[in-house]
């Protein structure tokens, strides 16, 4: 568990963060939104100590981050960053292993780490294992960024704008391979990013900064359907909320019996593919399926009644 | 690539027609004396035909292998064969041109060997650049004609050459401003590390420290060499004489002294910029993931900033190492020893040889200082985008 107690940083008579407190559960991924300016990033670079807080305290699983050099810390946390910063000269294995080396790991601990890493990116760590940065496409790099951030098991992975240098395509499956990895290992990861989409994607719980105060910190879903302020609102955009709410129900909440035509979806499918499909189809519901067979369909009325119970 | 008409290098077409000029023009001169200025001969009237036409002929196809495009290693090729026979005809003219005159007579290379050489040198320069070897391969080129040359002065083909007349009176006194050459050079060269070195990594980590530096360090490189030779000599005096001790550490106004100081204060302008630019070429986003993984800022010097910035730290050492290689030569002028020596009293003597008896040993050292330390430069470069 994460413990933010109401932190500060203050450059002369600007507050750049203003007593901001949190509580991050374990195995949760966080996302802190904002525009540029809100203080996120200084939020998160506060937390493993790049920037030393004006007042207030980060505890760790109970521990004060302010217990040991900041040196010690930062080998604990995990940290990616846009762009990667990947180490030019050094192999993609030698990257990963960056922080077990400095944690003096045995080698052999090390191969096998940085191999179940790769594997883990789906990256063949034959071909992967002693190719440069340089020879990597812009998604290889970033994988490999994130690995290394992930390579001793740290209590924390912070991510600033992770996925910002990345093209809209590769961002999607970069959110996904995240999620999926933070699910397998059940890491506890706090992400920054400016992009309402991303953070509403990916967070288990969304924070939305303004002016370097915490405007609103809950669920996606809560963020959307009931905005803390004006300027919640309009990082959700009005017009998209219903939209947006819809991406985060899955289909299997509101199956019923009965038959539709045409192709079906999986049930994990969001609301929001569904009616995309029924409006690009022109059907009125269509099939779900779980495991390969099919389970019941979801109608166009179901859809709508879920978009307007909250909006 | 574009080819002019058949597959022909366009430099070497220039090369050639060059080369063919130098064949024309007086090949050696010939003196009377060590002082007085010598009548040009030319290649025809230089030595017998049985002696000309063999190295003429060498020449004549080396340049006309220096014509073919490709492929390049047959360019070199042809530069190697035209040298070896310009040196041939070099000895031959020698020899023959001194078995006909008086005691006092000297022979030595005139516009037409010189500019033979060069155009012979460039021509292999050409190819090397065309077949770009590996740093390695460049290594083993550079000492086989450091070997060659080696094995040409020892075997004594050029004794008859005026220059190496002037060699062979003062042996142990060239191989004593030698050592005391290549102790300026390179001794200057440690000095402005040990000095320079800390002083850019020190100016790298601090803005206020950088600018204070680097303007100093350029108005000392902006100073004539000539007057900074001069201006130790009062300074270093005074040092001599107040500072005891300092005299018998050989600290004088004029020798080695006054020579190594100058030396040292030309050099750490390369020394300390090229550390801090080298330091500086780090990417950003790896600095500030180095700092966010918990590197200490001596890990991230030693893993991140030293490996990346080497080539651009060495590359400051190559420009002070040939700087110095080069400027040593006018420490003869203040005491300081080395090849300088020879040129100034080659000038007060108006003797020409004697001057290149200091200006060519000179030439060879800077041009292979120059080419190991693009090899180490080379070799440092381990990241796979740099290499091309």
């Amino acid at each position: 568990m994460i413990e933010i107690d109401s932190i500060t940083k203050a450059y002369g008579a600007i507050k750049a963060v203003d007593a901001v407190s949190m509580t991050v559960e374990t195995g949760t991924i966080t996302v802190i939104v904002g525009t540029s300016g809100s203080g996120k990033t200084t939020l998160l670079r506060m937390i493993n100590r790049l920037e030393e807080p004006t007042s207030g305290e980060v505890r760790i699983n109970g521990d004060s981050t302010l217990s040991v050099k900041p040196h010690i810390l930062r080998r604990r946390i995990g940290y990616a960053i846009q762009g990667h910063g990947l180490f030019p000269h050094y192999t993609v294995a030698r990257n990963i292993a960056a922080v077990p080396r400095l944690l003096n790991w045995p080698k052999d601990k090390i191969r096998a780490r940085v191999d179940e890493l790769l594997e883990l990116f789906s990256m063949d760590p034959a071909q992967f294992r002693n190719r440069y940065p340089a020879e990597l496409s812009g998604g290889q790099q970033q994988r490999v960024g994130v690995a290394r951030a992930l390579a001793s098991r740290p209590d924390l992975l912070l991510m600033d704008e992770p996925f910002g240098a990345l093209d809209p395509i590769i961002r999607t499956r970069a959110q996904e391979d995240l999620r999926h990895i933070q699910r397998r290992l059940g890491s506890t990861i706090m992400l920054v990013t400016h992009d309402m989409e991303e953070a509403i994607r990916l967070g288990d719980r969304v924070a939305v900064m303004d002016g370097g105060k915490l405007v609103q910190y809950a669920p996606p879903a809560e963020i959307i359907a009931k905005p803390a302020t004006g300027f919640v609102a309009d990082m959700v955009g009005d017009v998209e909320r219903p939209l947006r709410l819809l991406s985060l129900v899955p289909l299997s909440e509101v199956v019923e019996d009965g038959a539709a035509e045409g192709e079906p979806l999986p049930a994990d499918a969001s609301l929001r593919d569904a009616l995309s499909a029924c409006l690009w189809t022109g059907r009125n519901a269509v099939p779900v399926m779980r495991d390969g067979a099919t389970v019941g369909r979801v109608t166009l009325t179901a859809i709508r009644e879920r978009a307007e119970m909250r909006a | 690539m574009k080819t002019t008409g058949a597959g022909l290098s366009a430099p070497g077409l220039l090369f050639a027609v060059a080369g063919l000029a130098a064949l024309l023009s007086p090949f050696m001169t010939l003196a009377a004396n060590r002082i007085v200025a010598g009548e040009g001969i030319f290649l025809w009237n230089m030595a017998s035909a049985g002696a000309v036409i063999p190295g003429a002929a060498a020449v004549l196809a080396g340049l006309g292998l220096g014509l073919l495009q490709q492929p390049a290693s047959l360019r070199f090729a042809g530069a190697v064969l035209g040298l070896g026979g310009a040196l041939w005809l070099l000895t031959q003219g020698a020899s023959s041109l001194l078995a006909e005159t008086g005691e006092y007579a000297r022979v030595s290379p005139a516009v037409g060997f010189w500019v033979l050489l060069v155009v012979l040198m460039l021509l292999m320069a050409d190819a090397l650049t065309a077949m770009a070897p590996r740093p390695l391969t460049r290594g083993a080129i550079l000492v086989a004609i450091l070997s060659a040359l080696g094995l040409i002065l020892w075997s004594g083909a050029l004794s008859d050459l005026s220059v190496m007349q002037e060699f062979a009176s003062r042996r142990d006194a060239f191989l004593r401003e030698t050592m005391r050459h290549l102790g300026l050079a390179f001794g200057s060269l440690a000095a402005a590390v040990v000095i320079g070195f800390p002083l850019g990594i020190l100016a790298h980590r601090r803005a206020a420290l950088r600018s204070a530096t680097l303007p100093v360090l350029s108005f000392l490189q902006t100073i004539p060499s000539l007057a900074m030779f001069g201006l130790m000599i009062p300074i270093l005096s005074w040092v001599g004489a107040t500072l005891p001790g300092a005299r018998a550490l050989g600290i004088a106004g004029i020798g080695f002294a006054p020579a190594f100081t100058a030396l040292v204060l030309y050099s750490l302008l390369p020394v300390v910029g090229n550390t801090v630019a080298g330091l500086a070429s780090a990417p950003p986003a790896a600095l500030e993931a180095a700092r966010g993984m918990g590197m200490t800022p001596g890990q991230r010097l030693r893993r991140v900033e030293l490996p990346l910035g080497l080539p651009i730290i060495l590359t400051g050492l190559r420009i002070v190492l040939v700087q110095n290689i080069g400027l040593a030569v006018i420490a003869g002028l203040i005491g300081g020893g080395g090849f300088g020596t020879f040129v100034f009293q080659g000038l007060n003597q108006t003797a020409t040889d004697l001057i290149l008896l200091g200006a060519l040993p000179t030439v060879v050292m800077a041009l292979s200082a120059a080419i190991v330390m693009d090899i180490l430069v080379d070799l440092t470069r381990r990241t796979p985008k740099d290499k091309t």
